[in-house]
């Protein structure tokens, strides 16, 4: 009993500097431990409470690890088909153009099985917000070959490394749509340190501001691990990303305000 | 008596939905349906009463629109024809699965593959036995006329939103293109946004504090739980089969003999019947306007009376094996159809009800 109340004690309302927010359900997260999408599920709802849109959201959820985003989400939500989320929200947003709605979908649903939905979202400029988490594989189905996939690395359908020659290159979804006139905000980030976390939180912000003002998509890619399915620690899975995926997917903004920021990506080598 | 307009199927079909208070079409351009998109751009309803018009860039894109359009609660639509409803395969299953309420028109043509833009009813077995992945059904009206592609947008929306189902109008390229006198009933309001909360309290539309989070899936991991979605599905097919048949019988009082025929080839047996009458054959017609639910006690009654049908078909047979289920195997059925886009004469009709029915 006195442990109990000593626990409590220490819940006081003056003692607490960081909780879940109510936007997001009290239940356990499906995702693996150490990996990406929980922190970016916890970015986007903690921004969407702090911005005051729970009852003014509509999001859409993909087919990937996070198909069930719609269980942890406390909000109203959808369930695509494998790709289909951009299609989802343009008739969503068109026909409910005062509320928030979103995309949240992995590199195979978005830039492979989904290129087609991407691309012309983004094409006819709709008001919605795309939330891209790159790892580089197909989580769900367990270590699949992605459109992201580097060159060299291995999963489970290349397993001796993606041979450019006969896999092709991999995809730089991000660099392709910034290119796009119906793209306003276009960025890459990350969430493997806490200052990463930071600036994914704040790029998400502003697609949200964004849409208040109906400028067109804004496009957040966020590179993650994928600590399973690359078959590595959390934190090796982090440093591999820095040491790998950043160098190829540079992280930063890239079309602000609907101008291009950087200059063309670089061309991969092989 | 409501407006009279002169107009083709594909027309109709598009007014139609704009008067019933349609609040989405998502559609992509094909051959013999794209005049219902033209319409609809033409008549700029995002003007009058609110509704969006979308050209999407492929069927894939126009049917996910429509489960994204629906999971909110909004009544839309899309229009292909054969390929292009090939396409939406995956959107119906998913709908279907999610319990989502839509309406597409199929305006068919001749298949398989890239076929022909001439009219066909090759797929009846597509539209009504479930064409996508899963245990599911849609509603399946067939209409005969112009005047009924007008009339079947809007029980479609009605009966969608009932049975929060997809509904399919299965016409096809002649009636579609065919001009006929329509008259059209008087429009009725979109849904506000409040009213359609009110009406849909299971639509994703913004969760308020005073509830839970509404969750559009067709989704469920856990075997004993996609089991109990089934059976929901399934409770709900027996109550459409139970009291949602349509159909309608023409001459067939004294009939001796009757044709058995959906949409065009039933405008077709129509003519064939006073041929056939002018000769002292005693025909009559049975035309299900609902291909699912089909009207099977109804044939199951007839075929009591009757000396043999004739499902007349433009497809190699496809209707004619529901129609069998429903008779039984004590009566003489055969069919007749041509295909590929040919559709066939009156006469040719009569002289196959005499070759294969009563002389055969
Ligand atoms: C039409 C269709 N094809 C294939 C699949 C199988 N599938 C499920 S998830 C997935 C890949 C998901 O990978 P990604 O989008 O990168 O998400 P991640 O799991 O990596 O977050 C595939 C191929 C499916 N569900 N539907
Ligand atoms: S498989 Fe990969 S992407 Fe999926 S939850 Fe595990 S670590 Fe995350
Ligand atoms: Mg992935």
């Amino acid at each position: 009993m006195e442990e109990q109340f000593a626990k409590l004690d220490i819940r006081k309302n003056e003692n607490i500097v960081y909780k879940r927010t109510d936007l997001l359900v009290d239940r356990p997260l499906s995702y693996c431990p150490g990996c990406g999408h929980g922190t970016v599920h916890r970015m986007l709802m903690e921004t969407l409470e702090e911005m005051g849109l729970q009852d003014k959201t509509i999001g859409v959820s993909p087919v990937g690890c996070s198909v069930l985003a719609y269980d942890f989400m406390n909000i109203d939500m959808l369930g695509a088909a494998h790709g289909r989320a951009p299609a989802l929200a343009t008739a969503i947003k068109r026909m409910w153009p005062d509320r928030f709605v979103f995309t949240y979908q992995g590199d195979g649903d978005l830039a492979a099985i989904g290129t087609a939905e991407t691309i012309h979202a983004c094409n006819r400029g709709e008001h919605f917000t795309m939330i891209f988490i790159n790892n580089g594989i197909y989580g769900m189905t367990g270590g699949q070959m992605a459109p992201t996939t580097l060159p060299n690395m291995r999963t489970s359908t290349s397993p001796y490394g993606r041979d450019t020659n006969i896999m092709g290159f991999p995809l730089k979804m991000t660099e392709l749509v910034a290119q796009l006139p119906g793209t306003y905000y276009v960025t890459r980030q990350a969430v493997h340190t806490p200052s990463a976390v930071r600036k994914t939180k704040k790029a998400i912000r502003k697609a949200f501001e964004n849409q208040k003002n109906k400028t067109g998509i804004s496009f957040i890619e966020v590179v993650s691990n994928c600590n399973s399915g690359w078959k590595m620690t959390p934190v090796q899975s982090n440093k591999w990303m820095e040491e790998n995926m950043f160098p190829f997917y540079p992280l930063g903004d890239i079309k602000i305000d609907g101008v291009l920021v950087t200059p063309k990506a670089e061309t991969v080598k092989v | 008596m409501g407006e009279l307009r002169l107009m083709k199927g594909n027309e109709a079909v598009a007014e139609a939905a704009i008067r019933a208070g349609c609040d989405g079409y998502f559609g992509y351009p094909i051959t013999p349906q794209s005049e219902i998109m033209e319409y609809l751009m033409a008549m700029k309803p995002y003007e009058t009463t609110g509704m969006v018009v979308l050209q999407a860039e492929s069927e894939t894109a126009s049917v996910n629109m429509l489960y994204g359009g629906a999971g909110t609660g909004k009544m839309v639509m899309t229009s292909s024809s054969s390929p292009g409803i090939s396409l939406m395969q995956e959107g119906i299953s998913y709908m279907a699965g999610a319990e989502l309420p839509a309406l597409l028109v199929n305006v068919t043509r001749g298949g398989p593959g890239l076929g022909t833009i001439q009219p066909s009813q090759a797929d009846y077995f597509q539209a009504v036995k479930g064409g996508g992945h899963g245990d599911y059904k849609m509603i399946v009206l067939a209409p005969a006329s112009v005047q009924e592609m007008a009339d079947f947008a809007k029980l479609g929306f009605e009966l969608a939103f009932k049975y929060r189902t997809p509904v399919m109008i299965l016409s096809d390229g002649a009636i579609g293109q065919m001009m006929e006198k329509v008259e059209l009933f008087d429009p009725i309001a979109r849904r506000t946004d409040a009213e359609l909360i009110a009406q849909c309290p299971w639509a994703a539309t913004g969760k308020p504090k005073n509830r839970d989070h509404i969750i559009i899936t067709s989704l469920d991991l856990d075997p004993a739980g996609q089991e109990r979605v089934n059976l929901k599905l399934q409770a709900k097919y027996r109550q459409i089969e139970k009291d949602e048949v349509r159909y309608e019988m023409i001459s067939c009082e004294d009939a001796e003999y009757v044709f058995v025929a959906f949409g065009l080839s039933a405008r077709i047996c129509q003519k064939s019947i006073d041929i056939a009458r002018a000769k002292g054959i005693k025909v009559g017609l049975f035309r299900p306007i609902t291909l699912y639910p089909f009207p099977v006690k109804q044939i199951a009654e007839l075929a009591k009376k009757v000396k043999g049908m004739l499902v007349v078909e433009m497809n190699a047979g496809q209707m004619i094996e529901d129609v069998r289920l429903a008779a039984g195997c004590s009566l003489k059925i055969e069919h007749y159809g041509r295909f590929g886009g040919i559709i066939p004469a009156p006469d040719e009709v009569v002289r196959a009800m005499e070759n294969q029915i009563i002389g055969g």
